[in-house]
């Protein structure tokens, strides 16, 4: 009954890359827009009716940029690095259901590439990798500002991992599955953010840092390290970089929703993949918004946050579930 | 990597690097960097992330201010004189006539006198609110620079409208103004100082309420006293170590030891007490410019000294001697008795001295200028060394240095 060949996969797939990369295309245009409207500005306006041709101009832009690689690069690593973090970025969003399963005539489609029974492992194992591609971009460009962008990305990813782990192992625990359809499922009566207040702030916390976004953005903190590890990158590539954190940020505000906010769930006046976009929307608003307001913070300082207080307090929350659920 | 040898820095004439060792790096920063403010350039020798070693190099907008102004007229070199502190032209303007007028022993009336102290302090906010915008903005605070520069629009369309220029107004001239304040200014003042205390206060609630700004702030790129003082600091940056220096109060000018207002000064002398004194100082200018518009005397704008100032029109029409006068100005300008005059005035970023020699002729003979800016940028290794990379934003962003007047 599940038609989960080769070619319905390969069908998820394409649909999934192709509404990717024009959600991408149009969160770039809505992330200004709003940064703009915060900024008393207009926001771009002159590409279209509202500015809504603004992405494509923006995308053939990049298209016909020249396309620099250093005299000193390491041409080889330094062309690989753009796709590694392209690719995890999608590869991640592979395992995430934005639904339920879809039910046409007696066709079930999944709302996912995969569910597989250990969906989270996976999430994690994608993000982890995507700093390969900052830390292999930053050494490749043989610039100091790379470098030093790069350093600090891969110290400041690692150490967020963890407490992103650490909070997450309470949803788990309450769930009791890996698998994020399930996850979901067990948030029938009670979304996990009102039983796990604590974790939920910590994982988004860190996944702000996971994504390089303000004031977590130091790898690429513009007015220190010009562009940090993407100084050197420009067209094409550059766009690489740009379209993965992007995708990064969706992923990683569908996986608060699914973990913390009950998915797809909602009431029903409203079909379920509405309610997950909604969600989604409304914590993808939050990182514009954090962008527009808030300073970055200082590089020691982030760490010093990473490792003597989120992680402290991640170990806490996650031994507390543990208690909770072992002997309620 | 590409690194370049020590030979290449010691060629260059900086007295780096022969004891380079391994671990460190040279990170040359500017002339183009996003945090630089213009094109300052700085050599970091850097160990991990902190700054052992910095070297500013300045001189890439050096344009001969100084060397043309002595080959314009006394009146003339008013307008170049302006685009040295492009953030602060008025008080460019006003050391410089200050000077002249002291050289030429000329009292201008007292309107042109509250008008200037009007308009001074009102550069002194703008100039300000720059500095807070892009202080924002180089912490990261990206919408600060927006808000700033909105409300110093205010300010710029009220220069647009008593001189007709927004940035280099060249407003003030030797014995008076360029032209007598529009009644429209008056009513845009009133609007805008109505507006102001509100902005204001959001703007500080933006910056000091976050504690991610005050950790970044707080206790970094300190200087002390002593170093202030022996690095020839003036200003805000002085202030900030404790030190009440302030020209309007030690060597009043225009009166300023009439109005009431407060030289506000720091403890400690770090990036957080120059941010403190900088955004009290923008309050202490919003009570002088509500005083000096509260006292604004009615009467003439401009000294009647027929030799320094063109005749009226009318005078011009009916009398063969004011036409005299109005041909021999502006065809060769006054000239100015020898000598020569030193003359101080606090700009917003510091001591703006003026100092001028005049051989009796219509052009001055020597130009030179005291720019705060200047002193201020070669304390910046004494504030930065020892600290972190990321804390040369926040050190740069509040020595608040102007290139233009640097290098001029």
């Amino acid at each position: 009954m599940v038609a989960d060949s080769l070619v319905a996969v390969t069908i998820r797939s394409l649909v999934l890359i192709i509404v990717l990369l024009t959600v991408f295309a149009y969160l770039m245009l809505f992330e200004r827009k709003f940064l703009g409207w915060f900024h008393l500005r207009l926001g771009p306006n002159r590409t279209g009716p509202w500015g809504l041709a603004q992405p494509i101009a923006d995308g053939v832009k990049m298209i016909f940029k020249e396309d620099i690689i250093p005299r000193d690069a390491d041409r080889f690593i330094f062309k690989l690095a753009p796709v590694i973090s392209l690719f995890v970025a999608f590869a991640a969003f592979a395992v995430i259901p934005v639904g339920p399963p879809l039910k046409i005539g007696n066709w079930t489609v999944p709302l996912s590439i995969a569910d597989p029974n250990a969906g989270v492992l996976v999430l994690l194992a994608f993000t982890s990798l995507g700093v390969y591609g900052i830390a292999l971009g930053g050494w490749a460009s043989q610039s100091k500002y790379s470098l030093l962008g790069a350093l600090r990305s891969t110290a400041q990813m690692i150490s967020y991992e963890l407490t992103m782990g650490m909070s997450l192992v309470g949803v788990i625990l309450l769930a009791g599955s890996l698998r994020l359809s399930d996850i979901v499922t067990a948030q029938e009566s009670l979304w996990f953010i009102v039983r796990q207040p604590v974790g939920f702030i910590l994982f988004f916390i860190s996944v702000v840092a996971e994504v390089n976004r303000v004031p977590f953005d130091l790898p690429e903190a513009e007015t220190e390290l010009v562009a940090g590890y993407h100084t050197e990158y420009s067209g094409m590539r550059f766009a690489m970089f740009a379209i993965a954190e992007y995708v990064n940020m969706i992923t990683v505000s569908s996986l608060v929703t699914l973990l913390y906010l009950g998915g797809w769930r909602g009431p029903a006046f409203l079909p379920p993949v509405v309610w997950f976009l909604l969600k989604v929307s409304f914590f993808v608003f939050l990182f514009i918004w954090m962008r527009a307001t808030l300073p970055r913070l200082r590089y020691d300082r982030l760490m010093a946050f990473g490792w003597k207080v989120m992680l402290p307090v991640a170990f806490l929350n996650l031994v507390a579930t543990a208690a909770w659920v072992a002997f309620r | 990597m590409a690194t370049r040898s020590p030979e290449y820095f010691t060629h260059q004439g900086y007295e780096v690097l022969e004891t380079l060792d391994g671990d460190r790096m040279i990170l040359s920063v500017g002339p183009h960097h996003p945090s630089t403010h213009g094109v300052l350039r700085l050599i970091l020798e850097l160990e991990g992330e902190t700054v052992v070693r910095c070297t500013p190099e300045i001189g890439f907008l050096h344009t001969g201010i100084e060397k043309t102004a002595e080959n314009l007229t006394w009146q003339q070199a008013i307008t170049v004189i302006d685009r040295m502190d492009y953030l602060s032209p008025l008080s460019n303007n006003l050391g410089y006539v200050l000077a002249v007028e002291k050289l030429l022993g000329l009292e201008v009336p007292p309107r042109a006198v509250t008008v200037r102290l009007l308009l001074a302090e009102l550069m002194r906010i703008a100039s300000h609110l720059v500095w807070l915008g892009t202080t924002g903005l180089d912490l990261g605070v990206q919408s600060m620079i927006m808000y700033a520069f909105d409300l110093r629009e205010g300010i710029l369309d009220m220069f647009e409208e008593v001189s007709g220029a927004r940035m280099n107004p060249s407003y003030f001239r030797v014995g008076g103004l360029a032209a007598d304040l529009t009644p429209e200014f008056e009513r845009m003042l009133r609007d805008w100082l109505q507006r102001f205390p509100k902005r204001y206060e959001e703007l500080r609630a933006l910056m000091e309420e976050n504690p991610i700004f005050l950790d970044r702030v707080r206790g970094v790129g300190a200087i002390s006293q002593e170093d202030a003082i022996a690095w020839g600091l003036t200003g805000p940056n002085l202030r900030a170590t404790g030190v009440s220096y302030d020209v309007r109060k030690a060597f009043p000018y225009m009166g300023y030891e009439t109005y009431d207002f407060e030289v506000p000064v720091g403890t400690a002398g770090d990036t957080y007490d120059r941010y403190m004194v900088r955004v009290l100082e923008m309050w202490e200018s919003y009570k002088l410019v509500q005083q000096a518009l509260e006292r604004l005397p009615d009467g003439p704008w401009q000294t009647d000294d027929r030799k320094i100032v063109r005749p009226p029109k009318h005078e011009v029409r009916e009398s063969m001697e004011q036409l005299i006068h109005h041909f021999k100005i502006v065809s060769y300008g006054f000239d100015v008795p020898a000598g020569e005059v030193y003359v101080p005035i606090e700009s917003p970023r510091g001591e703006f001295g003026v100092y001028l020699v005049s051989n009796g002729t219509n052009k001055p003979w020597r130009v030179r200028v005291r720019p705060p800016s200047f002193y201020n940028v070669m304390a910046i290794p004494k504030m930065l060394e020892g600290n972190l990379i990321a804390d040369l934003v926040s050190v740069v962003a509040t020595v608040d240095p102007v290139f233009g007047e640097v290098d001029r």
